[in-house]
């Protein structure tokens, strides 16, 4: 009975139209949006991803192993399977042309290769054209930026190792590039057997080798996946194929993805205060009409459900908009991004990410408008006759349960749909605590304006004691502004302290202490010249050379290390090994006891600490690390401090010389050298030794920071779409005291203030209001940039000034706008006109 | 009259209505003597408020001569008009029209500060207590009466020792008790201070404690009925 009045209600006061719910609607539609286009260009990306992926990894599935080939037995389990294999050879080199030198990536391919997709040269001409070279001189292709770094076109010659190659052709795209993943340098593309002669290739070499895999229709994906990794897996098989082709970059868009949800989950908190302050603003206007019809005889049930049902109506709209315009945005831009992007995006209507952005944006509007709803309910009609002042209803204990659900619903909600729990669950904490903080800063705001406003020091301070006043006075104009604003200014702030320090651990402070160069593939009988020539040079300052292995640890005390590890990065595929008769200089022994200088026993393994820690790992396991397919059971007798921050040496692992020393392999070198030396060194050793590979680390530097620019820049988009839910509350809060602004002019027209003396009161207002809000989000924002370095980057904070100057100069700058542009009215107003309709 | 402190010359106000030009003052044209209480008085929509707006500068007439204390007050703009009423003007309304972010003593002291009086809240607060409301000085308008708002407007247009005293129907939102004592409160604040009083009201009985009654029917000036001289203090 009662919920049909509330409808027939609510409907007749809807029929008055939108006009008090515009920016209820705007922070609604514009919060889901944010979080509904970047849940649909995830899934884009993500079925992009899988729907190409046999193109991306070139086969149906791949089997990889590091610095060996296949073996007798690994490839007959190969032939049994696939209708096709290609064997392709990665590994980094230096392309020579004369003097001049640079890092390539190489990938050696045979004839199969592409089993998918097809590779596009420059001129156009097939890939066996390209690569068969002429009478002496395998052919090659090479991508364009290096082509052009070193001044080649086809035809011309250009030296890997000590073999000479022709350039048949110029790269433009190999089908299955995106799974090479993190190359230190461009691309160049021969045939196998073209290394032959190139010294580049023997063993102990460091190289990966793939085998594309063409399977029959129908096969079973996981079953032959199980089959190759419960027989292989011990001899370091790496499996994947073409249901998760790019696993690196799909974690990465999906990590990506999540963190942008929750930085739009931040934005729609924002939106969820301009949604609080419009259902507030628009229930002091129906103060009469509540009042009426409180003594007309509805219950404050009627009145609570009439008003719900008019929240809920708004609620959808908002909620439907918001989901039009998320959907629709990705589909718009999608040529943009397609062309942007270096794989394959599939934008189509995705119901996944826009039911999560609903959920969102229906749970947040009645988390934020059930307290000034309860609040109505429990009003007195008599009390409510007295105006704005008469709304002190509180809300009652199952008003309180509500909310806590809605609050729970919408943190679980983000905590089990975002993928990333944890980041997922501290956000929330830490925007409650920002909200906290902030409503703490407008409480503190008003008690301080409305004294210093009545301060002798203020008195005929005119224009300052007005605002001071406007602030602390009854009206609450001043927290909306400073909770919307601040929370989108804390935001971009934290993104700034983390940004900025990020660059500065990589850009200032890890060249400090990093070496210049890497060597790598320094065989047996080149490590003692290469020594003599570095350590005899007076510009080089420091040489460390350690043997290089690579292995993977299979099993812990027997079992399988995934099984008592699980998901630890030292277990992701293969791990740089290396042996030592005594501890290194400069390193710590933790626990344990390093073995003596003669050990001849049973093969011992050295753990780095920390992750020793991680894994669980005590003194006295059993470790078994396959190294080119020999499993070797080692005894965790020490654990060292290993610093993998300042970008020289660590292994994870270090075994004694016995335990390996006869196994094949190379030497890798950090070189500590004076700049203006770096390019006669690198000469001289790449003339002396042309198999070695050459890595400068301010190269590498500049790769990882491109990469962090892009996130940092898809992150302060995301943040800026938050400070625009933000700035369109502060524009609704500037709008909703615009009438108390014309009136409040009026009077003072009246009393003798002249116009440029109302326009500076109205101005510092919200200048004061802005900067407190600005001030309030670098605390914030400098405490979530903090624990982010410190807990997740596990780098040190340096709080960073200049963003956060720029952060409160915006913030006064955005109130100051909003201000201004509802000022013209007050000012221009006659104020006979004005106070005659307040009459 | 020599040397009027307010002087109309036909002033006339038109306004634009939903249903074309509303003419709500057809050609007034008055002199109001210094110290001297009118009292304008006339049916609803007479145009006796729009009068008294045209004679404070809160509305610019449409055509015609509107003078203050030898001052054009059709040739000033908006910043020189409010200058102009800070130093001769005070206001006060039927709806009391108090800024509700500021407490009666702040509301008081704004007019002064206004001025650049150094002593405003000395002023204010001796203003406040001289109508009363001593005990009242930091509450804000919504924590106060019909009554004590209207004595603290009081308060606020006297405050300045303004030469002209403009009062819109002050007592018009009072019942019968309180709008005695204000009105007792005005006549006798005008009579402290020597200002002139143009006092707009509905009640013939209001408008007999003035010196001087100028009737107002359809936006013109009516016949003078009868002479009605009292003392300013009755």
């Amino acid at each position: 009975m009662s919920l049909a009045l509330s409808f027939r209600l609510a409907r007749r006061e809807l029929r008055g139209g939108l006009r008090g719910f515009r920016i209820f609607l705007a922070c609604l539609t514009l919060g889901v949006a944010a979080i509904a286009a970047v849940g649909m260009t995830r899934s884009a990306i993500e079925n992009g991803l899988s729907g190409q992926g046999a193109v991306l990894l070139g086969g149906d599935a791949q089997m990889t192993f590091t610095y060996r080939t296949a073996s007798t037995a690994e490839r007959a389990f190969m032939a049994k399977f696939a209708t096709q294999i290609s064997e392709i050879i990665e590994f980094r080199s230096m392309a020579v042309v004369g003097e001049d030198r640079a890092l390539t990536q190489v990938k050696a391919v045979d004839s199969a290769y592409p089993l998918v997709g097809s590779v596009v040269l420059d001129p156009a001409i097939a890939l066996d054209a390209a690569l068969a070279g002429d009478a002496t001189r395998p052919g090659a292709v090479m991508d364009r930026v290096l082509v052009d770094r070193m001044g080649l076109k086809p035809g011309d010659s250009f030296v890997l190792g000590t073999q000479a190659f022709r350039l048949g052709a110029v790269l433009v795209t190999e089908p299955d590039s995106a799974t090479g993943g993190f190359g230190l340098g461009p691309r160049t593309l021969v045939l196998t057997e073209g290394l032959k002669d190139s010294g580049l290739i023997g063993t102990g070499s460091l190289f990966e080798s793939q085998y594309r895999l063409t399977l029959p229709p129908g096969t079973d994906m996981e079953a032959l996946k199980n089959r190759a990794e419960d027989a292989f897996r011990d001899t370091g098989l790496r499996w994947s194929d073409s249901r998760r082709a790019t696993p690196g970059i799909s974690r990465f868009v999906d990590r990506i993805g999540s963190f942008l949800v929750l930085v739009g989950l931040a934005g729609l908190a924002v939106g969820g205060v301009g949604v609080s302050a419009a259902v507030r603003a628009y229930l002091e206007g129906k103060t009469a009409t509540i009042a009426t019809l409180k003594t007309l005889g509805a219950t404050g049930r009627v009145i609570f459900q009439t008003y719900l049902i008019q929240i809920g109506i708004l609620t959808a709209l908002g909620v439907g908009l918001g989901l039009i315009l998320g959907a629709a945005t990705p589909l718009l831009l999608a040529p943009l991004l397609k062309s942007a992007l270096p794989f394959p995006v599939d934008f189509a209507l995705y119901p996944a990410p826009l039911l999560e952005a609903a959920f969102y944006g229906t749970v947040t509007a009645f988390l934020f408008t059930l307290w000034p709803l309860a609040r109505t309910q429990s009003v007195r009609a008599a009390a409510l006759y007295r105006g704005g002042d008469g709304q002190k209803g509180k809300p009652t204990l199952t008003h309180w349960l509500a909310l806590a659900v809605l609050g729970a619903l919408l943190v679980g909600g983000a905590v089990a749909l975002s993928g990333v729990p944890m980041l997922a669950a501290w956000s929330a904490v830490g925007v409650v605590a920002a909200l906290a903080l902030l409503w703490l800063t407008a409480f503190g705001l008003r008690r301080l304006a409305r004294r210093a406003a009545r301060s002798k020091i203020m008195r005929g301070r005119v224009a300052l004691r007005l605002a001071l006043a406007a602030i602390g006075g009854p009206r609450d104009e001043a927290a909306a502004v400073i909770l919307s604003l601040g929370l989108g200014l804390s935001v971009l702030a934290a993104v700034g302290q983390i940004d900025a320090n990020l660059r500065a651990a990589i850009d200032r402070d890890l060249p400090a202490v990093a070496p210049s160069y890497f060597f790598v593939d320094i065989q047996n009988d080149q490590i003692d010249g290469f020594m003599k020539r570095t350590t005899e040079d007076p510009d080089v300052t420091r040489v460390d050379n350690a043997p290089m292995l690579r292995g993977v640890l299979t099993r812990i005390n027997g079992v399988d290390a995934r099984k008592v590890a699980g998901d630890h990065w030292v277990l992701h595929g293969d791990r740089g090994v290396t042996y030592a008769a005594e501890l290194p200089p400069e390193t710590t022994v933790t626990a344990g006891t390093f073995w003596p200088r003669d050990y001849a026993g049973p093969p011992q393994i050295s753990f780095a600490r920390k992750e020793a820690e991680e894994i669980g790992l005590k003194l006295g396991d059993l470790l078994t690390v396959n190294i080119l397919g020999r499993d070797i059971e080692a005894k965790l007798t020490s654990l060292r401090e290993v610093d993998f921050s300042k970008a020289g040496m660590g292994f994870v692992m270090m075994l004694n010389p016995g335990a390996i020393a006869g196994a094949p392999h190379t030497f890798i070198a950090t070189v500590y050298a004076r700049e203006r030396a770096e390019a006669a060194l690198l000469r001289d050793l790449a003339k002396s030794y042309p198999n070695i590979t050459a890595i400068r680390v301010r190269d590498a530097i500049d790769r990882v920071t491109e990469a962090l620019s892009a996130i940092a820049t898809a992150t302060a988009w995301a943040a800026a779409a938050t400070l625009i839910t933000g700035f369109v509350v502060l524009i609704g809060a500037a709008a909703a005291g615009e009438g108390a602004r014309v009136y409040e002019a009026a009077v003072l027209k009246t009393l003798g203030a002249s116009r440029a003396r109302i326009l500076a009161s109205f101005a510092l207002r919200a200048a004061l209001t802005g900067g407190a809000a600005g001030v309030v989000a670098i605390g914030a924002g400098g405490l979530s940039g903090w624990a982010v370095m410190r807990f997740v980057m596990e780098l040190p904070y340096v709080f960073e000034p200049v963003s956060a100057i720029a952060i409160v100069v915006g913030g006064v700058l955005a109130t100051l706008l909003a201000g201004m542009a509802f000022a013209w009215r007050p000012l221009a107003a006659r104020p006979a006109r004005v106070l005659r309709s307040q009459d | 009259m020599t040397n009027p402190i307010l002087a109309l010359k036909d002033a006339r106000l038109t306004l634009a209505g939903n249903a074309g030009p509303v003419d709500i003052l057809r050609g007034i044209t008055l002199d109001v003597a210094r110290g001297e209480t009118l009292g304008l008085i006339g049916p609803s929509g007479s145009g006796k408020s729009s009068l008294l707006m045209l004679m404070g500068g809160l509305e610019r007439a449409t055509s015609g001569e509107v003078a203050a204390l030898g001052h054009d007050l059709t040739a000033m703009d908006e910043d020189a008009l409010a200058r102009f009423r800070r130093d001769n003007m005070g206001v006060v309304f039927q709806s009391f029209h108090l800024i509700p972010t500021m407490t009666a003593l702040e509301n008081v002291a704004v007019p002064l500060e206004l001025a650049g009086m150094a002593d405003a809240f000395t002023r204010a607060e001796a203003e406040l207590t001289g109508v009363g409301l001593g005990s009242r000085l930091d509450h804000y308008p919504s924590q106060l009466s019909g009554g004590e708002q209207q004595r603290v407007a009081l308060a606020r247009a006297v405050a300045p020792r303004p030469k002209i005293l403009l009062a819109d129907e002050p007592t018009g939102n009072l019942d019968g008790a309180n709008g005695t004592a204000i009105m007792d409160l005005l006549f006798g604040l005008r009579d402290l201070h020597e200002a002139t009083l143009i006092m707009v009201t509905h009640s013939p009985e209001l408008a007999a404690r003035c010196s001087r009654v100028v009737h107002l029917a359809d936006g013109a000036i009516a016949p003078q009925k009868a002479p009605q001289k009292q003392a300013a203090t009755a």
